[in-house]
């Protein structure tokens, strides 16, 4: 796939045309205060995040700096010690884990985790929600029903797989694909959910140059089709041609935020990047 | 012997619909259940109780059945949000503290007496011969069922391998089960001559058979280290002779089951358990087959494998656990209804640790994760069972408590050699287990 990516130079300043918008759209998830401690190391203390509606917001920082333990907080994979999450104007940070996709917060994980023993396409179909299949006593009583959602989403996931590229892969088990092709996998399998809020950890992490272009170039595609993301990368090339705002982290907490310009240009992002 | 063949079509019935339970908590869900016969022990006594008191039988089955997955319910509501280890101990606990309480509740259960003298399903039918003939019409399309699943898994392993490959590893494997028969016979033959000729002091002659046991063991665990390292699929070739086999056996058991039943007045209640349970299979196989090809199934197959992924996608992870505990639990009961019935007397000692470990061999042996598995696995017991329990006496000159022990000593050596050469059991599939993470 030749983009049109290909054709700007990464990392260069002059892209996306809405950064320069003066007015920030509302949040769609906002998050203050929030605080988790392991023992005696404050892995997140008192961080505080803006996720605007519609737009691609960066997350970076140095090694170690909580980004993935914030990302666990705002999922509910872990809880936190105190602060608030507010999704798409409701707070979320006392709901279950398996509350937040349904109503269209999704997340993927540093180390791709794919479901080995499933195929690929299950994978995909796992991820609907609301199926009527996925209620015991349904499974018996209304198979005609399931049998026509599942032809549903099952086009719907060979569509989705068909433009990440794993359409040729769909029949054969998650756990024979490489490394970058299970990232592919689980960006495709968050898509299935029917987000508004996707929440990325590293998409780029141990992924060849082509295909982070690609991934790149899918990220905005869904975007301009109105889905929300929340991007951790330390690939500044992608997060300085992919985001609209960045937020850095050091050290467990908020270290500054703004326009990848300004972050580019933030010395205390930089000291904290270049160590002492 | 028609007697005989219907007790063994019904015990294969009962531990089929057992083992379907944990091969749906554990070879789907992966719940980890040391406790299996919990349930069962709830199933039994639930129904028998209830059925003394004028309770009408299916009534009093189906309320075992649900009072055993309400036991589920407890064990899973206490566990299930701790790590998976915890099920295990407290399941194993849960049985052993039933069968205590079993023993010791004499009021109501009549302790180590037992209950006897209950109710029996259809032991007061009188078919005519029309009924009757549609009784062996029932039976036929239901084995013909089963059968024909059988035959759809070998297509599939005919298209997955080269058949030339499987032709040669199944000769080869012909072969070995032949050889280690006639190894088993030969020796057994022998010393059993040897015994009523008393040419040899008797611990000659027991060190004699040891020496041959270990020789046996030893030789063809090795012919068969070799087989595995050298001829590819061999121990598919294996599983399919093995599958031939029992399938040939099936039909054997098939024919005096169709006598049985054109009989049906010799032994009414007999015969009708043995209709009643291979039907209750057949029914609860189908549906467990749709639900495990059907979104739930993949939910629970997903929690298997990474319950956070689950969650992350949306999946109320601890309700699908729970469920999946409960519906494993109900077959279980049911099953241990229709096990008093064919017990005829309930004693606390029916429901020993040692009904878990069979249901685990059964799965393990069979393939978790595989339904079909699980019936062959119950139906291979059952014939090594009886095959043990009444050739071996005739064959090997040990009295019963040391023949029992051999027995057990036996399928702990199968499912040593099983995980090592096959440790997807039978009809499991390989890459569920080689694929990681
Ligand atoms: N489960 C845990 N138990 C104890 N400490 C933890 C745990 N998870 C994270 N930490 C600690 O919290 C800190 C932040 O970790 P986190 O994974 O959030 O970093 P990160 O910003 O994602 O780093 P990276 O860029 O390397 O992925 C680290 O010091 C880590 O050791
Ligand atoms: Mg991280």
């Amino acid at each position: 796939m030749v983009d049109r990516f290909a054709h700007q130079p990464t990392g260069s300043a002059t892209e996306p045309a809405n950064v320069a918008a003066p007015s920030t759209p509302p949040s769609l998830l906002e998050a203050r205060g929030l605080c988790k401690s392991f023992g005696g190391v404050r892995a997140v203390n008192k961080v505080a995040i803006d996720v605007p509606v519609g737009q691609i917001t960066g997350l970076i920082g140095p090694n170690g700096a909580g980004k993935t333990t914030l990302f666990n907080l705002l999922a509910n994979s872990l809880r936190s010690d105190s602060g608030t999450v507010m999704f798409d104007g409701s707070p979320i940070q006392e709901l279950p884990a398996h509350a937040l996709a349904r109503r269209g917060l999704v997340r993927t994980f540093q180390v791709a985790r794919v479901l080995s023993r499933l195929s690929v396409l299950d994978n995909m179909l796992l991820a609907t929600q609301r199926q009527t299949g996925e209620t015991l006593w349904k499974v018996w009583l209304q198979p005609g029903k399931i049998a026509s959602e599942e032809r549903r989403e099952r086009d719907r996931a060979w569509e989705i797989l068909e433009s990440v590229g794993l359409a040729a892969k769909a029949q054969d088990y998650a756990g024979a694909l490489s490394g970058g092709q299970r990232k592919l996998l689980e960006l495709a399998r968050a898509l299935m959910t029917h987000p508004k809020l996707i929440l990325l950890d590293e998409p780029a992490a141990g992924v060849n140059p082509t295909l982070i272009n690609q991934i790149c170039d899918h990220i905005r595609t869904w975007n301009r089709d109105g889905m929300t993301f929340l991007i951790i990368e330390h690939n500044m090339d992608v997060i300085m041609s992919l985001c609209d705002h960045v937020w850095v982290m050091s050290e467990g907490s908020n270290l500054a935020n703004g326009t990848p310009i300004e972050i580019q240009r933030n010395p205390r992002v930089l000291e904290a990047y270049l160590g002492d | 012997m028609e007697g005989f063949v219907v007790s063994l079509v019904i015990f294969t019935a009962i531990f089929t619909l057992f083992g379907l339970g944990l091969n749906l908590q554990w070879g789907y869900t992966g719940l980890i259940n040391f406790g299996h016969v919990a349930f069962m022990t709830i199933g039994a006594y639930t129904t028998v109780l209830l059925s003394l008191r004028g309770v009408p039988l299916w009534l009093a089955a189906i309320i075992g059945a649900v009072a055993a997955s309400l036991l589920g319910l407890l064990i899973g509501f206490s566990t299930l949000r701790l790590r998976e280890d915890y099920l295990a101990i407290v399941t194993i606990g849960v049985s052993e503290m039933l069968r205590l309480v079993a023993i010791n509740e004499e009021e109501v259960t009549r302790g180590t007496f037992g209950l006897q003298g209950f109710p029996l399903p259809l032991e007061d039918l009188n078919p005519n011969g029309f009924v009757r003939l549609l009784m062996m019409a029932l039976l036929t399309v239901v084995i013909g069922l089963a059968y024909w699943q059988g035959f759809r898994w070998l297509r599939q392993v005919w298209k997955q391998s080269p058949t030339s490959e499987l032709l040669s590893s199944s000769r080869v494997a012909l072969g070995y089960i032949l050889s280690l028969v006639l190894a088993v016979v030969g020796v057994g033959f022998l010393s059993s001559q040897l015994k009523a000729g008393e040419v040899l002091p008797p611990w000659v002659l027991g060190a004699l058979l040891l020496a041959a046991c270990v020789g046996i063991v030893l030789l063809f665990v090795w012919l068969g280290d070799r087989a595995t390292k050298r001829i590819a699929g061999w121990t598919t070739g294996l599983s399919i002779v093995i599958a031939m086999i029992a399938g040939l056996v099936g039909i054997w058991a098939f024919g005096y089951s169709l006598t049985a039943l054109y009989h049906y007045n010799d032994n009414p209640s007999k015969n009708g358990l043995m209709l009643l349970s291979v039907l209750l299979v057949a029914l609860v196989f189908l549906g467990l087959d749709r639900l495990v090809r059907s979104p739930w199934g993949r939910v629970i197959k997903a929690i298997r494998e990474d319950e956070e992924v689950a969650r992350a996608l949306g999946k109320n992870v601890f309700a699908y656990k729970l469920q999946s505990l409960m519906l494993g639990g109900f077959l279980a009961g049911l099953a241990g209804a229709l096990y008093s019935w064919q017990l005829t007397t309930v004693y606390p000692d029916n429901f020993r640790p040692l009904v878990t470990f069979n249901a685990w061999t059964i799965v393990v042996l069979g393939g978790a994760g595989s339904n079909l598995g699980t019936l062959l696995g119950a139906s291979i017991f059952w014939a090594y069972d009886t095959i043990t329990r009444f050739v071996l006496r005739d064959i090997v000159p040990l009295e019963d408590a040391r023949l029992g022990a051999f027995r057990v000593m036996i399928i702990g050596l199968i499912l040593m050699v099983l995980m090592i050469w096959r440790p997807q059991g039978m009809l499991g599939k390989k890459e569920e287990l080689t694929l990681g993470r």
